[in-house]
């Protein structure tokens, strides 16, 4: 893994003793360590993941600033349906498993197996924008729009950068579903599918404090 | 007082329209220099048939040498254009006294500021500094290249984009007149209605992408590409301050890019994040806009931090004094600079303990800071320093930046800070760190690693007059600016009417003078080593360095080490070099490279059409590019063949070519 | 009260702070008009005075580190071979512990002046005292002042005296002055270097400062320090500082109306006046609408807008529900442009009529009373050593129900106290 776990120097450099060939070996590295290719892909999406996170995070302090702010308009009480959210958190979960399900397929190289997971981890992830958009389509023709108050402002925002990023997960996906069509499970294709992994479950993770914050907060208030 | 009206708008051009067109005679004399240049270049590189080479060894590259060199040019090119608008600022204060309006309207003015903050913070010093991490860090720890070297070339050329929005704003449309953090509710739809604000907002959303994918770039390549045996306390000190400010960028940039998200719902969506009415809250835009805004500070100093420890300890041909104290206050400095962003505006009416806990957090910063210098000074005691340029910018650095941290502890009083907030004292506060931490740590950079870069050195003579006229040109632009901080004069006024206080803007700007004066020295320094590159050429360790960048040839080949080194200690090519390690001369084998790509600047390409488009309310055209982007994004994924073999036979030619050049460890 | 021009020397500043200002200023410095080390208000020394006791801390290892470089760099040159060279020297403990604790005892000293300063001078707190000499009466009536940050001039509204001003501040010196502070588009900040620190000023929403000035003078300036559009340069108002019986006469003669005056300040020569102009030139009202200042804190000047209380009292008992969903224009107060709203109410549609019936039924637009977040002071004529400071009382608020009053917490946009 670490480059600097690879202990391949023995001697100590500067014996006294040490003949000019083993002080070359003791300061290069003359058989060349291999770098698995992509080493650094898992770290680097985890940083870019945790990046993303603070963004949330800025969604989360700004919906915690403004959404007391009703500008005389409706609340959560008069707007949110619990039901509803609790079906559509029941989607994201379940793709969620059903995505663990696609990495178990992967492990064992069973191509078939892990797009047919894949796709019904899509259908849950799809059915879960849909609802999102009904939601959203509802309240807005109600006239709650994101214009009406800072508190609608900032449920719209959080909710629909999550809406957003589920949206490009499902992106993410249908491109890897063809790529691993096409190229099979080879160790390139795996590493993407780790990083979407990383990726849909961050996504659930994140809905869950939405829907704990916003949703059933929102009721209590 | 002019109140233009811009409310045309359709489907095809959205807002762009003839009244797009400044109507100032400057703006037309700047365009058509530009144009001129512009084409002059472009004719240029046409007839000597460079563009093939500029498209395939600099454009393409995923070389993070090249890329951080472009990225240095960039910088430049910005640098030059954000003076610009300094001294125009200069020239303005200095002459609008007894009635003179001066030579700048309203409108001119505001955007002048604007844009000299915007381009100087994100589009010269942040060019600057990231070109510095790109070019060295990899060669410091003894990599090839970066951890994703693809992700390296798009990064650049978003930030390129960035950059050419700000330009375009020059000429088309305007720039934001709203100060460089533009607070709302001014740069709120209802106080900037048209694109000014919106160039900023894409500008630096473009850049921000780029500035951060850089930094998680660059945190993966120092965890995870280090050479053998180089543990982290025995990184090279401007690796670690390297890492601490990808940390920053990767920690603080999502910050900004939520926040011109909100900005962007508000203005485009009619959002009611930051509006007066409707339960929006504009403060919130001010904590969230410095919560990044205060570490952005760091992530530009810490860098330079590092190029001034490396230079201290390589021309004073010592060890650096307090290695692993200066690890942890730069690790200190990371931590603290999250928890200071109030102090930013304690006059806006928070408690006194709310304002104390800020200030006194703001001091603390400067205890690593102070032992940092205390480390720098102990280097020098006992040391043999041979003032080449760098040490002398690192020396008047030392001189400098003292003073700029003595006066940003006192603003950091609260309040101290209320009689001084916003006032050219703070001006000249900002500037006595920025210009003496990142002007004077780039320019001593530039200097330290021109050599190792190009195979030549940068020639003294014209070196040390630009020295001279910066350092000078210093004192002279911003101490009457104490001086008239202290007399209540606050920033961003475009006209006087006190007389007495002329004569310290005409102090300033003769120092702003003696600085363009420098700034032209330096052009004419690099212009004449260029010339002279034969006279001033080096081999691969012309400083006696201490770290492993010294060890290759000057410029290094493609894939930096042929043989990656070993590392047991601090300062790991002093090491070897006291070892008298002889360097392998035979054996070399294949070596597992990146390929070059043209998918960063097609996407950067798109990007900046994207954001024209948004900014313009062209909205075909932001779909047609957005659409673009992702397509283009998913295109590029399906390509698996991304890396090539150098052959053993090629590594070995450029390794006999280089032998006469390569000292070897022991000599 | 005393005279303040009475006192043979009007103010005292700490042995100590003079002896060292004279020692770290330059000449050139004394020269000039530094009013922000020399002002003519109590408050505005002490910050002077703090920002020269800082420097004058801060030199103590700042000289030395300058000093130390210069001779290291001379000492150490490469062309002085008599000078000690140590390659290998890199650590040294007890060096380490003085580095880092040098700097560390010089912010510990710095840290408890901030804090003290801090919380002596922090703008919401009344003011103890007049000068070094003079306590503030216990039933002193500081004079209260309403100021407004507009595009791009100051409005000043007198509600005692029941008169206003636009740009020109005019004050009775040695007496405590009360400022409650909002804008009406953007953020501004008020400040008179000669009197005080300033403090931003934010639409729909309040700051305060606490200030007095201690010397007659009629050539003080003001301006805005935060820049706020096209017209910023211009935001300047002249500041005098008047004896109390200069003072009333002054306000009386204000009052009376006359040829140069522009009479009454109600609503609608309020919305003219908001309208955005530059380097505007003083002007005196002779009256004013007693709850205008009210209005423009809580944006609800112009007719049938819902002022901010209201909105705000609704919104803590859980909004209007989705009857209220449809209310907009009654809440629009410059989201759509400075003149939309405006515009709106001047040519209402079906609907927008409908509504401002509606808002008629719902609210009274009637600010009420602004939440009152002043620390008050106890009498004490300590100045920045701290000694005998003693806790800030808080005012509870005396009208509005959902704000708690604690000194920080109350985090609503009627007042800036995040």
């Amino acid at each position: 893994m670490n480059a600097t776990t690879m202990d391949t120097m023995t001697t100590p450099p500067s014996t006294p003793a040490a003949s000019p060939e083993q002080l070359t070996a003791a300061f290069y590295e003359l058989e060349p360590h291999h770098h698995p290719e992509g080493a650094s892909t898992m770290l680097g999406f985890w940083i870019y993941l945790m990046s993303d996170c603070l963004i949330f995070a800025m969604l989360f302090a700004a919906y915690g600033v403004l959404g007391g702010n009703y500008a005389a308009g409706p609340s959560p009480k008069d707007l949110f349906e619990l039901p509803l959210v609790a079906v559509n958190t029941a989607m994201l979960l379940f793709s969620s498993i059903t995505y663990g399900f696609a990495m178990l397929a992967m492990a064992k190289n069973q191509k078939g197996a892990t797009i047919s997971w894949l796709l019904i981890t899509a259908v849950f992830g799809a059915a879960f924008l849909s609802i999102e958009l009904y939601e959203f389509a509802n309240l807005i023709h109600e006239g709650a729009t994101p214009m009406r108050s800072g508190f609608l402002t900032g449920f719209f925002s959080l909710v629909g950068t999550h809406g957003l990023h589920v949206t490009f997960g499902l992106i993410w996906l249908f491109t890897l579903v063809a790529q691993i069509s096409t190229k099979g499970l080879i160790p390139a294709n795996k590493r993407r599918l780790m990083c979407l992994s990383l990726f849909w479950h961050f996504l659930d993770v994140i809905w869950i404090g939405v829907f704990t914050f916003v949703y059933l907060m929102g009721m209590l208030r | 007082m002019e109140s233009v009206v811009h409310n045309h708008w359709s489907p095809l051009l959205g807002r762009l329209w003839w009244d797009a067109i400044p109507q100032e005679p400057i703006v037309w004399a700047t365009f058509a220099a530009v144009a001129l240049g512009g084409i002059a270049l472009v004719a240029a590189l046409t007839y000597f048939k460079v563009w093939g080479y500029l498209w395939k060894e600099w454009f393409t590259s995923v070389d993070h040498k090249k890329i951080g060199i472009m990225y240095m040019v960039l910088g430049l090119i910005m640098f030059v254009r954000g003076f610009a608008d300094a001294v125009m600022m200069r020239l303005q204060q200095a002459w609008a006294f007894n009635g003179s309006e001066g030579y700048l309207n309203a409108h001119h003015f505001d955007q002048v500021f604007t844009a000299h903050g915007v381009i100087m913070i994100f589009f010269a010093a942040m060019p600057f500094v990231t070109g510095f991490m790109n070019y060295v860090v990899p060669l410091q720890i003894g990599a090839r290249d970066v951890s994703f070297p693809f992700l390296n070339n798009f990064s650049f050329w978003m930030t390129a984009s960035g950059a050419v929005l700000v330009m375009l704003s020059l000429f088309i449309g305007e720039f934001g007149q709203t100060g460089w953090l533009a607070y709302p509710p001014l740069s709120g739809i209802a106080y900037s209605p048209w694109v000014g604000v919106d160039y900023w907002i894409w500008a630096l959303q473009i850049a921000g992408v780029g500035t951060l994918l850089s930094g998680v770039n660059l945190i993966s390549t120092i965890v995870k590409m280090r050479a053998p045996g180089m543990d982290l306390m025995k990184m090279p000190i401007f690796t670690w301050t390297a890492l601490c400010t990808n940390i920053l960028i990767v920690a603080a940039f999502p910050v900004l890019t939520a926040v011109l998200c909100m900005l962007t719902a508000d203005r485009y969506l009619d959002f009611n994040f930051f509006t007066n009415d409707f339960g929006g809250s504009a403060m919130m835009y001010v904590n969230l806009i410095w919560i990044w805004g205060h570490p952005e500070v760091y992530i530009l100093i810490l860098p330079c931090f590092g190029i001034f420890s490396e230079v201290t300890s390589t021309f004073c041909g010592k060890r650096l004094f307090g290695y692993t104290s200066m690890v942890y206050a730069t690790m200190v400095i990371t931590i603290l600079s999250y928890i200071v962003w109030l102090h930013h505006f304690f006059t806006m009416g928070s408690g006194a303990s709310v304002n104390s806990f800020f200030g006194i957090t703001t001091m603390v910063i400067s205890i690593p800071t102070g032992a940092k210098l205390f480390n720098w000074l102990f280097t020098m005691y006992r040391g043999r320093i041979r003032f080449e340029l760098p040490m002398m910018w690192t020396i008047a650095f030392m001189l400098t930046f003292t003073v700029g941290g003595m006066t940003g502890v006192l603003l950091a009083v609260p309040p101290a800070d209320f009689v001084l907030h916003n006032s050219l004292f703070l001006i000249a506060h900002f500037h006595n760190v920025i210009i003496g931490g990142v002007v004077f740590g780039t320019f001593a950079g530039i200097n330290f690693w021109w050599p190792k870069a190009f195979g030549f050195k940068l020639h003294e003579g014209w070196g040390k007059l630009s020295f001279w006229c910066w350092a000078i040109g210093f004192w002279f632009a911003f101490m009457p600016l104490y001086v008239l901080g202290l007399m209540g004069v606050t920033r961003r006024m475009r006209v006087f009417d006190d007389p007495n206080l002329q004569i310290w803007f005409l102090i300033a700007a003769f120092g702003a003078a003696l600085i363009a004066v420098g700034i032209g020295a330096f052009i004419v320094q690099v212009g004449y080593s260029i010339w002279k590159r034969k006279e001033l050429a080096v081999d691969g360790d012309p400083w006696g360095g201490r770290t492993l960048e010294w060890s290759t040839t000057s410029p290094p080949p493609a894939y930096n080490f042929a043989f990656t080194p070993v590392v047991h200690e601090i300062d790991a090519w002093d090491d070897m070099k006291r070892c008298g390690a002889p360097r392998p001369t035979g054996n070399f084998q294949a070596i597992h490279m990146p390929k070059n790509t043209e998918a960063g600047i097609i996407l950067g390409g798109l990007a900046t059409a994207f954001g024209f488009a948004m900014i313009w309310h062209i909205w075909w055209l932001a779909g047609l590019t957005f659409a673009g982007m992702i397509g283009y994004a998913i295109f590029h994924t399906f390509n698996y063949n991304r890396d090539y073999f150098i052959p053993a036979d090629e590594v070995t030619a450029t390794e006999a070519a280089a032998l006469g050049q390569l000292a070897p460890a022991g000599a | 009260m005393r005279h303040p021009d009475s006192r043979p020397n009007p103010r005292q500043t700490p042995v100590l702070a003079r002896v060292l200002a004279a020692l770290s200023l330059t000449g050139a410095l004394s020269a000039c008009n530094t009013v922000v080390l020399k002002p003519a208000g109590d408050v505005a020394q002490q910050q002077g005075d703090l920002v020269v006791m800082s420097t004058v801390l801060m030199l103590l290892i700042i000289v030395p580190v300058m000093a130390l470089t210069v001779f290291f760099a001379w000492k150490y040159r490469a062309s002085n071979k008599d000078a000690d060279y140590q390659p290998e020297w890199d650590h040294s403990t007890q060096l380490e512990l003085v580095i880092w604790a040098a700097p560390l005892l010089i912010i510990i000293c710095l840290g408890a002046l901030t804090w003290v300063g801090t919380h002596l001078l922090d703008p919401y707190r009344t003011i103890g005292r007049i000068d070094t000499k003079t306590a503030v009466a216990h039933d002193a009536k500081p004079l209260e002042i309403e100021v407004v940050a507009l595009d791009w001039k100051w409005l000043f509204i007198y509600p005692e005296q029941g008169i206003a001003t636009v740009n020109e501040l005019v004050v009775p010196a040695g007496r405590p002055l009360d400022f409650k502070i909002t804008a009406s588009s953007v953020m501004n900040s008020f400040y008179v270097p000669a009197m005080a620190g300033q403090i931003y000023a934010m639409p729909g929403m309040q700051t305060r400062l606490n200030a007095v000035m201690n010397k007659t003078g009629d050539d003080f300036v003001g301006f805005s320090a935060n820049y706020s559009g096209a017209g910023f340069s211009g935001m300047r108002f002249k500041t005098r500082s008047v004896t109390e019986a200069d003072f009333t006469k002054w306000a009386d003669g204000v009052k009376a109306g006359g040829q140069d005056n522009a009479g009454a300040l109600d609503a609608a020569t309020y919305l003219e006046l908001e309208k955005p102009s530059e380097n505007v030139p003083a002007a005196r009202y002779a009256s004013v609408s007693p709850d205008l200042y009210g209005k423009i804190l809580n944006m609800c000047v112009e007719p049938g807008k819902m002022c901010m209380s209201e909105m705000m009292a609704i919104d803590a008992r859980g909004g209007l529900g989705k009857a209220g969903i449809r209310n907009v224009s009654m809440l629009a107060y410059d989201k759509y442009g400075r003149a939309a709203s405006a515009a709106a109410n001047a040519n209402p549609d079906a609907a927008t009529r409908r509504e401002l019936a509606w808002v008629r039924a719902l609210c009274q637009q009637d600010p009420g009373a602004a939440p009152d977040n002043i620390v008050k002071a106890p009498a004490n004529l300590q100045s920045l050593s701290g000694a005998g400071l003693t806790a800030p009382q808080s005012i509870a608020p005396k009208s509005v129900a959902f704000d708690n009053g604690e000194e920080h917490a109350a985090h609503s946009p009627l007042i800036s106290r995040n």
